[in-house]
């Protein structure tokens, strides 16, 4: 976590990635020729309309997709060389994913739900059981670890998977809109999770169409007609990220 | 991943619709108890007849007249010299009557063959014989009391030994009796019962009347009680004579049978009676037109059949089983509909196909376990019952088979269900609604 970034090999890679969908004229390009450089400890923020091409980027990052050519090294690894069985141990490992719709395990508890990404990468019960309670108290919800998704709020829900998504220690966390459903309170709560993700050292992807979410992120990349048109940095990859403050005394206190 | 793990999420699976996992165990519950029950039900069944059938005596023989002539083809019916009616009796001292020759092919038992088998010096082995008439459909009434006899059997005092049976009250009737045409019988003590009530002695001596034949009760036969369905002390024993001259008519007898001096005599005193039997009715063994079978016989041939039934009801109760399968796979195919999206989530977070496989797997093999154990306790609990008058017995290979059979229908019908939900791809069931 404190090794330097530069000293890292890049977590995310990309190389003139294209998707298409369909076949000769009638083929719809969602991504045309990506060129994306992820270090690992960024805060990057992709923007852009509707059909920009953002969320089909979203699935090749996470591994749920592949692209139709161009290269992605994630973690330096060749995502493309992989086949199903190994993709699903690379999401398990590797990925964190926070949705817009929550998406946590109907009937299962907070604690079950964080645990989920264990069980399914072979760690033992009892071990399983503290991390889970960790990554709770690091959002903040320790108290609430035997509820059930539909026993939380909105706010809750998403910080429980905000903790599923960093129980297995990812390379990447990647968000897809995760403020898309939350009112304005619980929206700044999870902005300043993931400030403090940042400031972790975590490397973080957030798709989004809101500037308040894009002005928390370290770098803003924007998306349209499946091209990169603009990447802008507001601040370097090993300082905190912009709208980060220093917690005074009496923040830490009462959280 | 460990199998646990699989069989949590399962177990999570099927108490969250506890009314739905419920109904679909009851499809294999139904099936295995079915099974359990209907076999135990054919097992049963066959243990009956064969209780009853070596009731009968193991030393003990009956000759039959076959069916033959009537429409059969060729028309010759094995009868050699083919002309109407009965051959001529070839020499010999027997007497052929000439109430015994009838326009119908087919064969006659005849009180004559009786007191051949009865006379004859080559019958060593032979212990007794008795000819047996019967007479259908007789209604017995006493003072306004009246009883549908079972069975109503005409025949000669030896028969009671024959048939293994005891006067309780009262006396047998005598060799005078039938000779003599008197009209006395014996009632067996459900008949004795339904006319004078639970005293059966009382019987003794009373006019009782056969389809309107009034007959002197002379003595009440001791119990034999009911084996299976049939309650063998609803019947009335008489002399056949007397039987003859009321109820039965002239015609032939419908059976004789034999006793052998000892079990082990059996066969040879068959040999003798077919050979007497053979030279009467001048057939040999191949165109037989009568036939001798033996208690072990009968109880080969019930056996068998016995044994087609049986495996006749656990088809259609196999059946139910099958039925009790697709329920299961209908509702796995449901489940798996409507929780494509926690398959997305699942495999988003890192389950692979394996996981996801295990998981429904395991759901549908829980469903049709405790299906499966709820159903052979049923089976079990159900076979304690006498149905349709049958005391099931349960066959122990029933119970397993069709617990076994249960799981693998949840394996089998299991498996395409849950290799739908784990070829889901993760982005198209994260976007399901």
């Amino acid at each position: 976590m404190t090794t330097p970034a530069r000293h890292r090999r890049p977590t995310v890679e990309l190389t003139g990635l294209h998707k298409s969908y369909g076949h000769d004229d009638l083929a719809v390009h969602a991504l045309d020729g990506v060129d994306l450089r992820i270090d690992h400890g960024d805060y990057v923020a992709v923007m852009g309309a509707s059909g920009s091409g953002k969320s089909t980027l979203m699935n090749i990052i996470g591994c749920l997709d592949v692209g139709t050519s161009g290269r992605y090294l994630l973690d330096g690894i060749d995502v493309r060389r992989l086949d199903e069985r190994q993709l699903s141990l690379v999401r398990n490992r590797k990925i964190g994913f926070v949705f817009q719709s929550f998406n946590l395990v109907p009937r299962t508890t907070a604690q079950r739900n964080v645990e989920l990404p264990l069980a399914y990468a072979g760690v033992k019960a009892a071990e399983r059981a503290d991390r889970a309670a960790a990554a709770l108290a690091r959002v903040g919800l320790a108290d609430r670890a035997g509820h059930l998704p539909s026993e939380l709020s909105g706010g809750q829900q998403q910080r429980v998977a905000v903790a599923r998504a960093i129980v297995s220690e990812p390379v990447l966390l990647l968000a897809d809109e995760p403020t898309g459903a939350l009112d304005s309170h619980s929206t700044s709560d999870v902005l300043a999770l993931f400030d403090e993700l940042a400031v972790g050292g975590r490397t973080l992807m957030v798709i989004t169409h809101e500037d308040e979410v894009a002005h928390h992120a370290k770098r803003v990349v924007r998306m349209s007609d499946g091209k990169v048109i603009s990447d802008l940095r507001a601040t370097e990859v090993h300082e905190p990220p912009p709208q980060w403050r220093r917690p005074d005394r009496a923040e830490v206190v009462s959280r | 991943m460990n199998v646990t793990e699989s069989m949590r999420f399962a177990w999570q699976g099927v108490t969250a619709n506890k009314t739905r996992s419920a109904l679909t165990t009851l499809g294999i519950l139904i099936g295995v108890a079915a099974v359990i029950i209907l076999v135990a039900v054919g097992t049963g069944s066959s243990r009956a007849v064969q209780e009853s059938i070596s009731s009968l005596g193991s030393n003990t023989l009956a000759v039959t007249a076959s069916a033959q002539g009537g429409g059969g083809p060729g028309g010759g019916g094995g009868f050699p010299g083919g002309g109407g009616g009965f051959p001529g009796a070839p020499g010999g001292g027997d007497t052929q009557t000439s109430q015994n020759a009838t326009s119908s092919r087919a064969a006659e038992l005849t009180m004559e063959d009786t007191e051949a088998i009865a006379t004859s010096d080559d019958a060593d082995d032979v212990l007794g014989v008795a000819p047996v008439v019967s007479a259908s459909s007789v209604t017995a009434t006493l003072d306004g009391a009246s009883h549908d006899v079972g069975t109503f059997t005409g025949s000669t005092p030896s028969y009671l030994l024959i048939d293994n049976t005891s006067v309780r009250y009262g006396s047998a009737f005598t060799d005078e009796d039938y000779t003599s045409r008197h009209r006395v019988a014996l009632l067996g003590t459900t008949v004795a019962e339904e006319l004078v009530g639970t005293d059966v002695e009382e019987a003794v001596g009373k006019q009782v009347s056969f389809n309107g034949f009034q007959y002197e009760v002379v003595g009440v036969l001791a119990e034999k009680g009911s084996t299976g369905p049939q309650d063998q002390d609803d019947r009335v024993i008489a002399p056949a004579t007397a039987v003859q001259d009321t109820l039965s008519g002239y015609g032939a007898l419908d059976s004789i049978s034999v006793k052998a001096s000892s079990a082990d005599s059996v066969d040879a005193a068959q040999t003798q009676v077919e050979a007497i039997l053979d030279a009467r009715h001048d057939v040999t063994s191949t165109d037989r037109d009568y036939s001798v079978t033996s208690a072990s016989s009968i109880l080969e041939a019930a056996t068998s059949s016995n044994q087609t039934f049986t495996v006749l009801l656990g088809a259609v109760a196999a059946i139910s089983l099958l039925v009790g399968g697709i329920g299961v796979m209908n509702i796995m195919l449901v489940t798996v509909t409507e929780r494509t999206r926690e398959i997305g989530i699942r495999k988003a977070i890192g389950a692979s196909r394996a996981d996801i496989v295990t998981q429904f797997l395991a759901e549908a093999i829980l469903l049709s376990l405790f299906g499966g154990l709820v159903g052979v306790a049923i089976g079990l609990i159900g076979s304690r019952f006498t149905i349709v008058g049958v005391q099931p017995v349960v066959a122990p290979y029933s119970v397993g088979l069709a617990f076994g059979v249960a799981l693998l229908i949840g394996l089998f019908f299991g498996l395409y269900p849950a290799n739908r939900a784990a070829a889901l791809r993760p982005i198209e069931a994260l976007r399901y609604e």
